[in-house]
């Protein structure tokens, strides 16, 4: 997973954050402590769709302690909507409901206390009469024109249909000597972070600052708050030295962020919104994808996939955030890593009277390479070939790349075929098949599942322009800046919090390895957002490559203006003077140097040493455009999306107990590929975190809905977590191919695993259920019914 | 009035935290962990779930990992309560379980880490040799949603060796 050459890159160090969060000094949201901060609780509408009729504040305001009862009225007559990003304006979002609540959990009232508790407790005394409306809440049934409209000013429940033709596909179908379609369903899950989000707003009224702590990972959140609070965002400083405990995109927490900005400022002192576990379940608008797919391929006998057709119809719940943009993300990889040659593909989105979604790590693209996964192994089932064998054959192979898929993305690199055999290698396919047998001889059904998917990553934002033709944004920046002191320490900043991908030792490993010194001597800091550079944040499995590439541009500018001042003081050409850790000398006489502190003293006290026209001090910057990026779509909704693509390949073997429906995950094996590897602890965490909730995903969890429209799993004992018992032995077989368009070789890896995982174990039951004669293509595959599916097969049969 | 109110429902009790006395006034209604966390100033004891599944907020009673949300602060009168703060050898130390978790970063975004490092004491104050298995299963009460767990495991099982090499005083209780 190295590269040769490398001082700190790609070599076994530990992550400079661990020191402070062992010790239990993570600086965490709920840990910020302002002085006469007050809390907040929140009132929640019990039905999936009322109509508010009249708030009765009376009795919680008489309590004592309590401050303020603030309702969706008030706060909407007082900021402007959410942000949103298709062009809906008859879908507002707003942080408490105004006149009509659209799901059950939906926030009605904010009560607020000198206690959590005592706001807990008046939030039961506030009296709300509801009018009951007629509700939906699944997908297809939203598109009927029978159906209870969500947001009636729209005038149906659909945000999103648009179908794109990339290629010949009706010409492809007609040509093709088989066709096979199949439904694929992915149920309501998301990353459910161990920390609810919290925030804590403060507002000066003599500075005009609005203080936001907040445990966020949100693009442009200065931005959405100083718009919805009718601020200047320069009267908006989001501190980023906040710890996120976890996140996987979905800390989003735009509506909280409003709703204690508004009451700080209304009320004159700190507030905070701490989600309890409830709160963040039904209502804290965290929700991911709720998806179906219509999948269509045209194939040949040997199995090589000509065309497919690919509808996916969204449930984004009562409001759109960002969420119908998880069905944009997955064009850039909509072939998976297969040589399909054209494709159509339609993108629906729906609202429902479930709770809102957010981003989920991936942004849409596990779902998606379930469906292109189960696919592939139902033509291999029927042409009776291996489930290997047929991806062998429609991959594209190493010499092909770089390779344009038919929606316009270009894929930078890879080594599909190379990475199947490392696997292979590592774990005889033989003996695994030979072990499901001996598994099946001992009555239980065992399967094999195999998945190949693609992790796009860099985290170019053009699926909005691609789902709204309105937005013409072609750039998603990050930066980093790095100062040496008069003293000669270095410190560099980076501008975003981070929630574990470990940034801090990104940045100082880049700027080590560029600058040839030790990397713990360079200190990272996290300035608030007023003294920030711009920075797209931590989504899109970008950091590597845009923060890593900022900090890597900006020790590079670092470097070459202490070349120039050395070379300048040595009065010899920058092009004769070496630059080597930290010093620089004459090419032609070596003994002629420059010490690191004799650098620092030109440039910070000798000014007449210094080279004409330049800067004094060591301050230097860089704001990095991503990769590739740059370009609108044209007019057949072809654009390139994210510069690189990571390879994961996964290998599983399940056992399930016929009895009982459970499955238990015997041997995995992954195959991963995201190139140059900056810090293999934490690509190997990620990639394991991911497999782990992938097969919570897959298996376990779901944000399931009874008739009435109550979620029913809104705490962690019926909305299932994958534990240590859960998560088997995972072994990695690592493979490097470097990506031609990053500063390291480097990939995207935060997303890795979780890709796959889903699809792997999807294709591993389907597998052991084929004795049996039945499939099943519904995540997560739980116990009960898998259970029953089995029962009812095995009665059949007999 | 306002005050004299919530005085009365104020209960006034001893904790044995870290070694250390602490008297300290409660409501009977507040649990341990919300008193580690706003009366006594130890955060890293972590609010995750509030109903004893995620294991983010466990602490050392009587040197036996337990859910600090599960209790009332007045039921932990006469016990001894260690929590990650308590582990900490000194300022900028680390005890031999917190290093390993360093050494195999077994960790991302820290927050379940206090209570992992918590747990893993106390199984490996009982049990020095684990077993894979052992550790699992110690471990399987504290949800971690980042890492997949296999770097825990190892940590814990580096700590223990690390610990069975130590040259430490015997144990002097009787």
């Amino acid at each position: 997973m190295s590269e040769p050459g490398h001082r700190y890159v790609s070599t076994d160090r530990r992550v400079r954050e661990d020191r402070r969060f062992v010790v239990g000094k993570g600086r965490y949201v709920a840990d910020i402590g302002l002085p006469n901060t007050k809390h907040v609780a929140l009132l929640t509408c019990p039905y999936p769709a009322a109509r508010i009729k009249s708030i009765d504040k009376s009795a919680a305001l008489a309590m004592p302690g309590v401050h303020y009862v603030l309702d969706g009225a008030e706060l909407a007559a007082a900021t402007l909507p959410l942000m949103t990003g298709l062009e809906t304006p008859n879908v507002p979002r707003r942080p408490l409901a105004h006149e009509v609540a659209r799901y059950a959990g939906e926030w009605v009232a904010a009560v607020v206390a000198d206690s959590r508790a005592l706001a807990e407790d008046a939030a039961e005394k506030v009296k709300v009469v509801y009018e009951k409306l007629p509700f939906v809440l699944d997908a297809e049934q939203a598109l009927e024109k029978s159906s209870p409209l969500v947001h009636e000013a729209h005038g149906s429940n659909v945000l999103l249909d648009k179908t794109f033709t990339w290629g010949e596909v009706d010409r492809d179908f007609a040509a093709a000597p088989r066709k096979l379609s199949l439904r694929v369903k992915w149920g309501r899950s998301s990353t459910v972070p161990i920390e609810t989000f919290g925030v804590v707003a403060s507002w000066d009224p003599w500075r005009d600052m609005l203080d936001v702590y907040a445990s966020i990972q949100m693009p442009r959140y200065s931005d959405q708050i100083g718009i919805a609070l009718k601020l200047p965002a320069s009267s908006v400083r989001v501190h980023y030295d906040v710890d996120v405990g976890g996140s996987y995109g979905v800390k989003r927490g735009i509506k909280h962020t409003v709703l204690v900005g508004y009451l700080s400022r209304r009320l004159g002192f700190p507030v905070r919104l701490i989600e309890d576990r409830l709160e963040n379940m039904r209502g804290g608008d965290a929700h991911g994808p709720e998806r179906l797919f219509d999948v269509e391929v045209a194939f040949d006998d040997q199995g090589i996939v000509k065309s497919m057709k690919l509808r996916a119809l969204e449930n984004v719940g009562a409001y759109a955030g960002r969420s119908p943009f998880q069905l944009g993300k997955p064009i850039g990889a909509i072939v998976g890593p297969y040589k399909i040659k054209s494709v159509q593909y339609r993108a629906m989105a729906v609202v429902t009277n479930k709770t809102t979604q957010e981003a989920v790590r991936g942004f849409g693209q596990a779902p998606t390479n379930v469906a292109i996964e189960r696919t592939v192994d139902e033509v291999a089932e029927v042409l009776g070939l291996d489930p290997i064998e047929i991806r062998r054959r429609n991959m594209i192979r190493h010499e092909d790349f770089p390779y344009t898929i038919p929606s316009g993305t270009t894929y930078d690199s890879g080594d599909y075929h190379t990475v199947i055999d490392k696997v292979l290698k590592h774990t005889s396919y033989e003996d695994l098949k030979r072990e499901r047998d001996a598994l099946r001889a001992q009555g239980k059904l065992a399967g094999i599942g195999i998945a190949a998917c693609l992790e796009p990553s860099g985290g170019n934002a053009m699926f909005e322009a691609l789902l709204n033709p309105k937005i013409t944004t072609t750039t998603f920046m990050d930066s980093c800046r790095i100062t040496v002191d008069g003293i000669g320490s270095i410190t560099a900043t980076m501008h975003t919090t981070s929630s574990g991908q470990g940034h801090e030792t990104l940045v100082g490993t880049v700027i080590g390895e560029v600058l040839q010194l030790d990397p713990e001597l360079i200190r990272v800091t996290r300035p608030d957002s007023l003294n920030s550079l711009p920075s797209g944040t931590p989504v899109g499995s970008r950091m590597a490559i845009m923060l890593g590439g900022a900090a890597f541009h900006a020790a590079n500018k670092l470097k070459a203006k202490l070349i120039a001042i050395g070379a300048h003081d040595l009065g010899i050409a920058p092009e004769r003077a070496v630059y080597e850790r930290g010093e620089v000398y004459d090419r032609n006489a070596p003994e002629k140097r420059r010490a690191w502190a004799d650098l620092v003293q030109i440039a910070y006290r000798n000014f007449h040493r210094m080279p004409a026209d330049m800067e004094p001090g060591l301050s230097v910057s860089h704001v990095m455009q991503v990769p590739t990026g740059g370009k609108l779509p044209d007019a057949s909704g072809r654009v390139q999306m994210y510069p690189c693509t990571s390879f994961e390949f996964h290998m599983i073997l399940i056992s399930i107990d016929p009895a009982l429906g459970r499955p238990q995950i015997v041997k995995y094996r992954v195959g991963h590929d995201c190139g140059t590897v900056i810090n293999p602890k934490i690509v190997r965490g990620m990639t394991m975190g991911g497999i782990a909730h992938g097969i919570g995903a897959a298996l376990y969890e779901e944000f399931a809905y009874d008739g009435e429209g109550q979620l029913m799993a809104q705490n962690f004992m019926d909305y299932l977590l994958p534990s240590s018992h859960e998560v088997p032995a995972v072994e990695i077989v690592h493979h490097c191919t470097p990506s031609p368009h990053t500063v390291l070789g480097q990939k995207g890896s935060g997303e890795s695993g979780y890709l796959g995982a889903p699809a792997g174990i999807a294709n591993a039951i389907n597998d052991a259920l084929r004795p049996l004669g039945i499939s099943i293509n519904t995540l997560p595959i739980k116990v009960a019914v898998l259970g029953d599916l089995i029962a009812a097969a095995q009665e059949k049969k007999e | 009035m306002r005050e004299t109110l919530r005085k009365e429902n104020r209960m006034r009790i001893e904790l044995d935290i870290n070694g250390s006395k602490r008297e300290i006034e409660v409501e009977p209604r507040t649990t341990l962990l919300d008193c580690l966390r706003d009366t006594l100033g130890l955060t890293g004891a972590h609010a995750g779930c509030e109903h004893g599944v995620c294991g983010a907020c466990t602490v050392l009673f009587d040197g036996v990992a337990v859910r600090s949300c599960l209790m009332f602060a007045v039921q932990a009168q006469g016990s001894a309560i260690t929590t990650i703060e308590g582990v900490t050898p000194g300022p900028g130390e680390l005890s031999p379980v917190q290093d390993a978790f360093c050494e195999t970063h077994g960790m991302q975004c820290g927050f379940c880490t206090p209570a992992m490092i918590l747990t893993a004491h106390a199984l490996l104050a009982d049990n020095p040799n684990p077993t894979r298995e052992q550790i699992v299963e110690a471990i399987s009460g504290n949800i971690c949603r980042c890492t997949g767990y296999a770097q825990i495991v190892e940590a814990i099982a580096l700590a223990a060796e690390r610990l069975r090499g130590a040259n430490r005083p015997k144990d002097a209780r009787p």
